[in-house]
């Protein structure tokens, strides 16, 4: 996998704006061949109890559609499709080599018989081809092999650079279709890149594609920078950054880079996270030696003080319908995680396990928070139920921290640090605590935050 | 242009030998008056601080309690400060790396306010100091164990380069 760092340009962003434009008038159009049997299979992967077997999926080089190159965006699509739902761990991607049938054509049935043999459950066909135009017409066929039916296809038109996003959203497609469950290919992440010795970290903000592809760095390293967070509804991210007089919570518009403070504070405020609908940001003010919880409306400016005691009071995180806040305080002594309505009301601990509890962060689904917990000499990250019970720990470790949830709820992304001299890295790992994946990037990376899905 | 930048390096270097005298000295006492180290600063200059003062005081795990060992640096501070009380100047709150990020900028932040509050009660005017925290981001000892982390758990007096 190439990890070709793509300069944002003007081109970019208008190609983007169109490819989704006719992506979405293309699901309506769709062809598909005319001796393709309806769907309605069986095949089905229930990914809602215990630990599924993952699926043995035969994902073939796309064939090509006329005017495309050999070797060209063909073999790249397949490449980041089979990537994305190998690690997923849901999928099976099979080994080329072994397969019988090689196919020709997408508008005809496979042999179903050739891909039965070789255990495969579910099999993807496509071509791209590229049109006078200079764009790229790319189209999938998702087949159930036992059943020997067609479960489910679309075409897509982009610019060359807008291949990996194509593929992005048919592995979302794919993902869908077999699991029930919405898929999460077509989001980035952005986060801490971190480079030179501890003492002296330059770090700067980066975005990338969720598989670790196309980082871009949105800060210079003048200023340091923390805990950056998506906005649920937008490429809009908010963060802490010291600059020349008190730590400030930014925001910055990932897309024009353009940046805003949030609010001109007596003293630090920190530790940022939208509402659901993005129109407010939760953050702590620090306050003489304690920190409270505030929430600032965008459009009109207004803070709300929704915490008021003598302690550490942090790491706010929205409930998924913007009615409750989890948060952690120190004001029964160690951290511990706790939970009010969103304004203030209603104060209750959550966390009451062995160890300390910070940095609660709500599932996407609502049912439960990810955290991270000290315990003796480790680290872990976990999860737990709204009231409290069925603390789940996926990772643990010397140093693991700053869950972030995937737009599914499915899967986690944290960073772990080995300590010493080295530096932190990202990992990702499903819900049930398996699968754990090293997310590529290019030096140190930490605190690394989710967007939404891009469609 | 020229006396700042000399004035940032001797700092720098006064740091370094302050800090690298506190690990040398860490079994016995790091705040020696009769420490030889210091002989050859000039009283009143920031390496005077930083040497035959002491820059920093440390902390326990997850406290901001101020110990008496602590306690007897900032009286030490608080005498210097008032005597050359020409001088703005920083105190930086810092955590060690065994703190979740938010939690540990919250926590050298409350070290740097009681550090700030006990120096307001030794006499220092309060309008010339400022806090800041740094959590976790700047650590000055790097290992995986005690030995480093006690050294970062730490309130640093860092006297402002303009106000000389």
């Amino acid at each position: 996998m190439t990890n070709k760092p793509i300069t944002p340009s003007r081109a970019t962003l208008l190609s983007r704006r169109r490819l989704l434009s006719v992506a979405g008038g293309a699901a309506a159009a769709a062809v598909v061949g005319g001796r393709v049997t309806p769907a309605g299979a069986a095949l089905k992967l229930d990914i809602t109890q215990g630990t599924p077997q993952p699926i043995p999926i035969a994902i073939p080089d796309f064939v090509s559609g006329g005017g495309s190159e050999e070797g060209g965006p063909g073999r790249e699509v397949n490449q980041v499709i089979t990537n994305n739902l190998r690690r997923s761990g849901l999928f099976q991607p099979l080994d080329q080599a072994s397969f019988i049938e090689r196919i020709q054509t997408i508008d005809a049935n496979p042999r179903f018989q050739d891909w039965r043999v070789i255990n495969a459950q579910a099999l993807v066909t496509g071509r791209i081809g590229r049109g006078q135009d200079g764009r790229y017409k790319v189209e999938y066929r998702l087949w159930d092999v036992f059943s020997g039916s067609y479960l489910n296809g679309q075409q897509f038109f982009g610019q060359p650079d807008n291949m990996r996003r194509v593929a992005h959203i048919i592995s979302d497609q794919i993902y869908e279709r077999i699991t029930g469950e919405k898929g999460y290919f077509d989001s980035r992440v952005v986060f801490v890149d971190e480079t030179g010795p501890k003492e002296r970290r330059i770090k700067r903000l980066a975005i990338m594609d969720q598989d670790g592809a196309n980082v871009r760095y949105l800060t210079s390293g003048d200023d340091l920078v923390l805990t950056p967070r998506f906005n649920p509804t937008s490429q809009e991210v908010t963060y802490m950054s010291y600059g020349r007089g008190e730590p400030r919570v930014l925001l910055l518009n990932v897309e024009t880079r353009q940046r805003e403070i949030v609010g001109d504070f007596p003293g630090m405020s920190f530790s940022p996270r939208f509402s659901p609908e993005g129109q407010r940001v939760v953050m702590s003010l620090q306050q003489g030696g304690n920190a409270n919880i505030f929430v600032m409306d965008l459009r009109s400016r207004r803070t709300t003080r929704l915490t008021d005691t003598p302690a550490i009071d942090t790491a706010p995180s929205y409930s998924p319908d913007g009615r409750s806040i989890a948060f952690e305080s120190d004001r029964g002594g160690g951290q511990q995680i706790y939970v009010m309505s969103a304004d203030g009301s209603g104060q209750r601990r959550l966390s009451f396990g062995q160890g300390s509890y910070s940095t609660p962060v709500w599932s996407p689904r609502g049912d439960i928070i990810a955290f991270t917990k000290r315990g003796a000499g480790s680290f872990s990250i976990g999860v737990m139920r709204m009231d409290g019970s069925g603390e789940r720990i996926l990772t643990e470790g010397y140093h693991n921290e700053g869950p972030t949830w995937a737009p599914n709820g499915r899967v986690l992304m944290f960073f772990r640090d080995p300590g010493g001299n080295a530096g932190p890295q990202l990992f990702t790992v499903d819900l049930t605590g398996y699968n754990e994946q090293r997310v590529p990037t290019p030096s140190y990376a930490s605190d690394p935050a989710w967007s939404p899905l891009l469609s | 242009m020229t006396d700042f930048k000399r004035f940032l390096r001797g700092l720098r270097f006064a740091a370094f030998i302050g800090s690298a005298l506190m690990v040398a000295a860490c079994a016995s006492n790091p705040n020696d008056p009769n420490n030889p180290g210091g002989s050859a600063a000039t009283p009143g200059s920031a390496q005077d601080f930083v040497v035959n003062v002491g820059d920093r005081v440390f902390f326990e795990s997850d406290s901001t309690e101020l110990t008496p060992q602590a306690r007897s640096t900032l009286d030490k501070q608080a005498q210097w400060l008032s005597q050359y009380n020409r001088y703005a100047f920083t105190v930086e709150g810092h955590a060690d790396e065994r703190g979740t990020r938010e939690y540990n900028i919250a926590l050298g932040a409350r070290r740097a306010q009681v550090t700030r509050d006990y120096l307001i009660a030794r006499g220092v005017d309060g309008s010339r100091m400022r806090t800041i925290s740094y959590g976790k981001e700047r650590p000055v000892a790097v290992c995986n164990d005690i030995s480093c982390w006690s050294q970062n758990r730490r309130a640093v007096t860092v006297l402002n380069a303009g106000s000389t």
